[in-house]
């Protein structure tokens, strides 16, 4: 047995088919000096991994997901631990049909096979469904079953004999230090377990549902709750036996119920996701040594089960008399908003997170933090929706994580609208305009944590002035009103009002805070004071990280504007790179400074009784900022337009914010001014224009040349 | 034939055992329930002898509500009644339990008529106390025998075998009789998911009684030291020969 060594260059925690898979794409990638620590034994340490139901559906809504599914799925298939069985999604009503419908147009937009069947065809592939309970299915011929731990044990092998990974089991970790480290950043520095401490260049967090309480050691956060997904193992069954094969007949999701059924040799697994949602806190987990079967395979809860089985019966009749040999309330990560987290911790330097994340991405998601600690970004996806510096403070809670997972528990294999919204844990963060809002009746739309109106019911004559009307199928008119293309037609004639207070904004100061931001953005940052640039930040391979806007304020002073959705990281991407020499300060003002957009042929009009600034294109050109007074209030004027139309952004104190809003209203009122919502601005008016949007049209997959922005 | 199986919830096998603070009760915090492994196979003898001679199976557990949990397992595999003493306390000592038991079985007896054969599980195992059994059976007068692995059932004779050194010995004892029998007599059966959901359906008849005076008072509980055992990796494939020699010799199980 190799000694316990006292360093290494990366500490990689937990053996789970993350971690597993983590040391051996690190291996790939050229990385030596890597120490695996599990607190369980191998090959199966006992957490998720080991009871994982080991089934990939390559189709989902979500492009990384969809994309990592896959990647992942021919990893397995690479190492030959892989059968492709076939998948269906059977419906059991119509809404649910649709939603299949919609689910071929995601097959077709990430290049995955799939077909709609009838229940007849269902049948065929699958002969114990009873089709008189479906209306058709959604057949995915590439679904795959894995072998979840020998592909660990694989790519752990390939790690200890191409980088002398060294592996140890039955190792509990007891705490992650830190230090101050260059420039004063907090930085790991050791792991502390049961057999010594390593000193550690790079610690990364594979510990699944403990994650969070491994994280906490160092003083980071890993928005994640350890959850109940109840899974029965019922049998013998004759026609399955019959196979003599692990698998021989697709897997069924019976979709509208919120459950499957896979074939395990002789026996069906029945697993749920329809129960009331059951978390536990990390430290109600049991040892390895407390735990009756494996810490993540806690004590089966029946009652919350039963209702699935009597829906699992109507769909197959044969389970009825199939014996429950095994039965447990299996444990799995979630997160508050589905998506698992990955990178660098923006709390800790060098430590990362891989966590979160299933067996059906294990592979996939384990190569993208590899390529991410190798190249300063992934390479094989842009994993920003996976990016654990997204979240902000708020979202971070553990009130907000179990209740976020509290809501979407049951919405795993739920029909969910793209802007479908939160019900729980809303209005955590509103602009100072909000009561004015409420009054007009807006609909907000929850940005992260923000609240932004995306339309207003005030506004409702707009839609007899401009003849507007519903869309023709029910799904398109969710989430929407016509009212929002009232408000674009009357922004296009008029002019309207744009609450941005949502905006992310930066200030970088000091001697070297202009050629730092030079070296951020792809365009010139050093213009002259009070202009501005809106430029790419691209990864060291020169795909889109951000897109924003940049203000040369003065000589050592440059402003950041960025959306709310890319907030967490760009402002972490901001402090990761800055100089440590102490030339450039970092300040996030985003509480104290309000923006109001005020847009439209008639904006000019609308101002120009607010202020003595001279607004001509000549002296007031695009792209510049000016520090003017409007309407007795000290605010900058930045002229600039996401929806095409002439007008600007208007930052104000925070303060001052509702006596703006109120100033503009008033000097609005015959010029057709209306509060104008997130439709508009981020959708409708944006898109008319062609201006792209980051996370959408942008992403570090395509270079500036590609996404229609390079500079002539 | 009227069968009663006496049953007692216990923590599931298989995970370390904690135990409360105060030594009182064990630490349930991360425990599953199951019913005893003795009594198990005791319901899925009953069900098997009412399969052949008809007939219906109660079942009876002396314990907290949530034993319920354990009566509807019962009527999952088969059993047709339920009958639940409830418990406040952590536990009753064997006399008290065993005399509350022999009231239940009054109470049902005159209702229902009597029972041919009363079954128990050869010791519970948590408490392990070997003595509940033989107490219902002298307080009900009627005969007993432990340690059964196998029971017969013809003209109003049970045929009880319990096995010894080399073969068995075999009991013929008159009905009504209780028997306490051991794991290894049948393999139980799991339950089918629609017996699962049926027995939510099956009424459990709740039987109140006040604990008797006497038997032994719980001191406290005492978890033994565990003894831990280390595992260490020789080697993998030819090279760990040499290694596995050395051990073999150090041992002196290679001369």
């Amino acid at each position: 047995m190799s000694e316990f060594p006292t360093r290494a260059n990366v500490v990689v925690i937990g053996a789970g088919i993350v971690g597993s898979c983590l040391v051996g794409h690190l291996a790939r990638l050229g990385w030596t000096d890597l120490v695996l620590l599990e607190k369980g034994p191998l090959p199966n340490p006992g957490g998720s991994t080991g009871h994982a139901s080991n089934f990939i559906f390559p189709v989902d809504h979500n492009k990384e997901m969809a994309l990592l599914g896959e990647q992942s799925a021919n990893q397995y298939r690479d190492m030959q631990l892989s059968v492709d069985s076939g998948g269906i999604e059977v419906a059991r009503t119509v809404d649910r049909m649709h939603e299949l419908a919609r689910r071929m147009t995601s097959a077709r937009a990430w290049g995955i096979e799939a077909h709609l069947l009838t229940p007849a065809e269902v049948a065929e592939l699958v002969p114990f469904v009873d089709e008189e309970v479906i209306l058709g299915g959604f057949y995915s011929p590439t679904v795959s079953v894995v072998d979840s731990l020998e592909a660990g044990t694989t790519m752990r092998r390939e790690a200890i004999e191409t980088a002398g990974c060294q592996v140890f089991a039955n190792t509990e970790v007891l705490d992650i230090e830190t230090a101050e480290g260059e420039g004063g950043v907090t930085t790991v520095r050791s792991v502390v377990t049961d057999k010594g401490t390593i000193q550690a260049g790079y610690v990364v967090i594979a510990c699944g549902v403990w994650s969070n309480r491994i994280a906490n050691m160092a003083g980071a956060a890993i928005p994640l709750v350890p959850a109940v997904h109840q899974m029965a193992d019922v049998g013998p069954i004759d026609i399955l036996a019959e196979t003599n094969n692990e698998i021989g007949y697709p897997i069924v999701r019976d979709m509208d119920t919120f459950c499957y059924e896979r074939q395990s040799a002789g026996s069906m697994e029945i697993g749920s996701y329809g129960h009331r949602p059951i978390f536990h806190h990390p430290d109600e987990i049991p040892s390895n040594e407390e735990a009756a079967l494996s810490p993540t395979e806690m004590p089966f809860t029946p009652d919350d089960f039963d209702p699935q089985m009597e829906t699992a019966i109507e769909l197959m009749e044969m389970l009825g008399d199939a014996e429950i040999k095994y039965a447990i309330n299996g444990l799995l990560a979630m997160t508050p908003d589905t998506m698992p987290c990955l990178g660098e911790t923006p709390e800790v330097r060098n430590l990362w997170s891989a966590a979160a994340v299933w067996v059906k991405e294990g592979p996939g998601m384990a190569q993208v933090v590899a390529e991410w600690m190798t190249f300063g970004y992934p390479r094989v996806i842009d994993a920003h929706g996976a990016d654990i510096a997204r979240f902000y403070d708020q979202e971070r809670t553990e009130e907000h994580i179990w209740a976020r997972a509290e809501e979407h528990f049951n919405k795993t294999y739920g029909i969910v609208h793209p802007a479908e919204q939160w019900e729980g844990r809303r209005n955590l963060r509103v602009g100072p305009y909000f009561s004015r809002q409420e009054d007009l009746d807006a609909t907000f739309f929850q940005a992260r944590t923000w609240e932004r109106p995306q339309w207003f019911g005030a506004n409702a004559d707009l839609v007899e002035r401009y003849d507007l009307s519903e869309r023709d199928v029910e799904w398109d008119n969710r989430w929407w009103s016509p009212i929002t293309i009232g408000e674009h037609l009357n922004l296009r004639e008029n002019c309207g009002v744009v609450d941005l207070s949502a905006f992310q904004i930066y200030e970088l100061e000091g001697p070297g805070a202009v050629e730092y931001a030079d070296r951020l953005a792809v365009n010139k940052v050093d213009v002259p004071v009070g202009r501005s640039i809106y430029t790419p930040w691209l990864t060291a391979d020169g795909g889109f990280h951000s897109d924003l806007t940049m203000m040369r304020l003065s000589e050592d002073r440059v402003r950041v504007v960025t959306g709310v959705f890319d907030g967490g990281r760009d402002e972490f991407w901001t402090r990761r790179h800055m100089p440590t020499d102490g030339s450039v300060s970092f300040r996030n003002i985003t509480d104290q400074v309000t923006t109001l957009g005020l847009w439209g042929p008639n904006a000019p009009a609308v101002l120009s009784q607010l202020t003595d600034q001279d607004l001509s294109q000549t002296n007031s050109p695009y792209g510049s900022i000016v520090d003017a007074e409007v309407a007795g209030l000290p605010c900058q004027l930045f002229r600039i337009s996401y929806v095409g139309d002439t007008g600007w952004e208007i930052y104000a104190a925070w303060e001052d914010g509702p006596v703006l809003w109120d100033a503009l209203m008033e000097a609005g009122a015959d010029l057709g001014i209306r509060p104008t919502g997130g439709g508009v601005y981020g959708s409708s008016g944006r898109l008319e224009k062609g201006y792209r949007l980051m996370g959408a049209e942008l992403e570090s997959e395509y270079n500036p040349l590609e996404a229609g922005l390079a500079r002539p | 034939m009227r069968i009663l199986v006496c049953v007692k919830r216990v923590p599931a096998p298989g995970a370390r055992i904690n135990v409360t603070a105060d030594g009182q009760d064990v630490d349930s915090a991360h425990l599953g329930f199951t019913t005893s492994p003795h009594e198990e196979c005791a319901v899925e003898e009953a069900v098997r002898l009412t399969e052949v001679h008809g007939g219906e199976v109660t079942v009876l557990t002396l314990g907290p509500v949530e034993a319920e949990e354990q009566l509807r397992y019962a009527a999952s595999v088969g059993a047709h009644h339920l009958v639940l003493v409830p418990i406040t306390e952590v536990d009753w000592d064997p006399q008290r339990t065993a005399a509350a038991l022999a009231g239940a079985v009054a109470d049902v007896e005159a209702v229902g008529g009597p029972f041919d054969l009363i079954l128990f599980g050869n010791e519970s195992a948590d408490a392990g106390g070997f003595q509940v059994g033989v107490r219902v059976a002298h307080a009900l007068g009627r005969p007993m025998v432990n340690g059964i692995k196998g029971i017969d059932v013809a003209d109003g004779v049970a045929s009880a075998r319990r096995e010894i050194d080399g073969g068995f010995e075999v009991y013929n004892v008159p009905l009504p009789a209780v028997l306490g029998v051991k794991e290894g007599i049948n393999l139980p059966r799991y339950p089918t998911m629609k017996g699962r959901l049926a027995s939510k359906k099956a009424e459990v008849v709740m039987d109140e009684r006040s604990a008797g005076a006497g038997g032994q008072e719980r001191v406290r509980l005492h978890r033994p030291v565990e003894t831990v055992s280390e595992t260490a990796i020789l080697g993998t494939g030819p090279e760990a020969a040499p290694a596995i020699v050395d051990l073999l010799e150090e041992l002196g199980v290679l001369s």
